[in-house]
């Protein structure tokens, strides 16, 4: 592997890197020569408009794009070589309202990757009990289907579903975008909490700087497909470059800017 | 003598003509759903093949029925009956709706629904039969519906071909230039499509509702 000397120290204690990756699709260049890199335990927050290269990194993660050129590494090893089966089962995925199967109840779409991956019965009730727990739902709710339940509700089934099996990577897309400010502030508090216990990979989207701020350990600025900084959270606002103060501005300039 | 009259004197008759009739549209319809189906997949896997597809079940769709039995009639086997004749020709007719249902029916799926699939890490097949296909039932029940009624009607003609059915009472009627005997094959008939349409479309409806269960 032609690895730059610099990234082979990193290699070990990341769980997602980013080397020099770029994306090009139907000759636009999506995202362009990204390195990035996030440790174990670590809450990296992506901030961003719309179109500025969010989703497509999330992708190249879980391999449901693969670069165009230079490489993405989940645990050391390049998303190529991975069976992409094998990849995406230990990357919890949440997205924007859950994502949930609207067929399923709610058991049954938190217990689908063990199920899939044929956990003995027993053990699948037992983790779907306490999921609910982690996530703070009733226990009633297991067997209600997706649109007999609230927003909130249905986005912590979203997230008790990515956790089902453990994984040692969490991305999240604009997670909590769909909800009303009040549950999106309950969901972001909680999800803090039980970060703090889980200690994973995480890689969370958004366009909310005061999201980014609450949840991140690194925030990374992204325009247009590239990294514009990357700096600790606290660091973020004290950032002279000017697309950070226009995002910094554009928050406070506002009371309340929902 | 009237309708009725003429119904129960001839209940045996029109009794088998019936089940006739039945096992005609039947058949033809689940071999058109045997093939139709696994199509439509396809399709949704390999879109170029759709346009080809599509296409070619339209055309079949607008041959004249009359047309098609004669042009089947030379064929081996099939030519030999006709009820053979009837069937095939009857299922090539319903192939459209079910190849064109369970296409759209799958491109319907909310594409968010099945990309969080994906990024869970279950297999195409997985996702196929576990998150797609019944996301897509009611549509493609809707299909079958539309194939089965399509098949009823078109049985009628069959018996021009000598393959029985209650065409067999319309055709005679028409030349005993008699009502009561035309009616006695056009009402059961009507009421075997209403009846499949009826069942079929609850079906339907149960199925459906799997996109936003309550």
């Amino acid at each position: 592997m032609n690895t730059p000397p610099s990234h082979e120290r990193d290699i070990e204690s990341s769980a997602i890197e980013f080397d020099h990756a770029s994306f090009r699709l139907n000759g636009r260049t999506l995202l362009q020569d990204l390195v990035l890199s996030v440790k174990q335990g670590e809450t990296l927050v992506l901030l961003g408009r719309s179109g500025s290269g969010k989703t497509t990194t999330l992708k190249l993660i879980n391999r449901l794009l693969l670069p165009s050129a230079g490489d993405v590494r989940v645990n050391g090893r390049r998303t190529a070589e991975w069976d992409p089966i094998r990849l995406r089962r230990g990357i919890g995925y949440v997205i924007q309202d859950g994502g949930l199967f609207p067929h399923f109840t709610v058991e049954r779409n938190i217990a689908l990757v063990p199920r899939i991956e044929n956990w003995p019965q027993a053990c699948i009730e037992a983790r779907v009990r306490e999921l609910l727990a982690t996530v703070g739902l009733n226990q009633e709710l297991a067997s209600r289907y997706p649109s007999q339940l609230s927003g909130g509700q249905r986005q912590r089934v979203g997230v008790a579903r990515a956790l089902a099996a453990d994984p040692p990577i969490l991305i999240l897309d604009e997670a909590f975008g769909a909800l009303d400010p009040i549950t999106r502030s309950e969901m972001q508090k909680e999800f803090r909490a039980l970060q703090q216990r889980m200690r994973k990979a995480v890689i969370f989207v958004t366009h909310d700087l005061r999201e980014a701020l609450l949840l991140a350990d690194r925030i990374a600025l992204m325009e247009e497909g590239r990294l514009i900084v990357d700096l600790p959270a606290a660091e973020f606002s004290r950032s002279q470059h000017p697309l950070v103060r226009a995002y910094v501005e554009a928050f406070s300039s506002f009371p309340n800017p929902d | 003598m009237n309708f009725l009259q003429f119904m129960m004197a001839n209940r045996q008759q029109v009794l088998d003509l019936t089940l006739e009739h039945m096992t005609l549209a039947g058949v033809a319809t689940f071999l058109a759903a045997l093939v139709g189906i696994p199509l439509g997949i396809l399709i949704t896997r390999v879109p170029q093949l759709s346009k080809p597809v599509l296409g070619g079940a339209n055309i079949i769709q607008t041959i004249p029925s009359l047309a098609l039995f004669g042009f089947l009639l030379p064929a081996p086997w099939i030519g030999e009956r006709g009820s053979r004749l009837a069937i095939l020709a009857l299922a090539l007719y319903a192939l459209l709706p079910l190849i064109r249902n369970t296409y759209a029916g799958i491109r319907s799926v909310d594409p968010a629904v099945v990309e969080a699939g994906r990024a869970m890490g279950l297999t195409d097949r997985q996702l196929l039969f576990q998150v797609e296909l019944p996301l897509a039932s009611g549509v493609i029940v809707a299909g079958l519906r539309i194939a089965a009624v399509l098949s009823i009607g078109l049985a009628t003609i069959a018996a021009a071909i000598g393959a029985g059915g209650l065409g067999e009472f319309i055709f005679r009627g028409l030349a005993m230039v008699n009502n009561q005997v035309i009616l006695a094959g056009a009402v059961p008939a009507a009421l075997l499509a209403l009846f499949a349409d009826f069942v079929l479309g609850r079906l339907e409806r149960r199925l459906g509702s799997l996109r936003s269960k309550s």
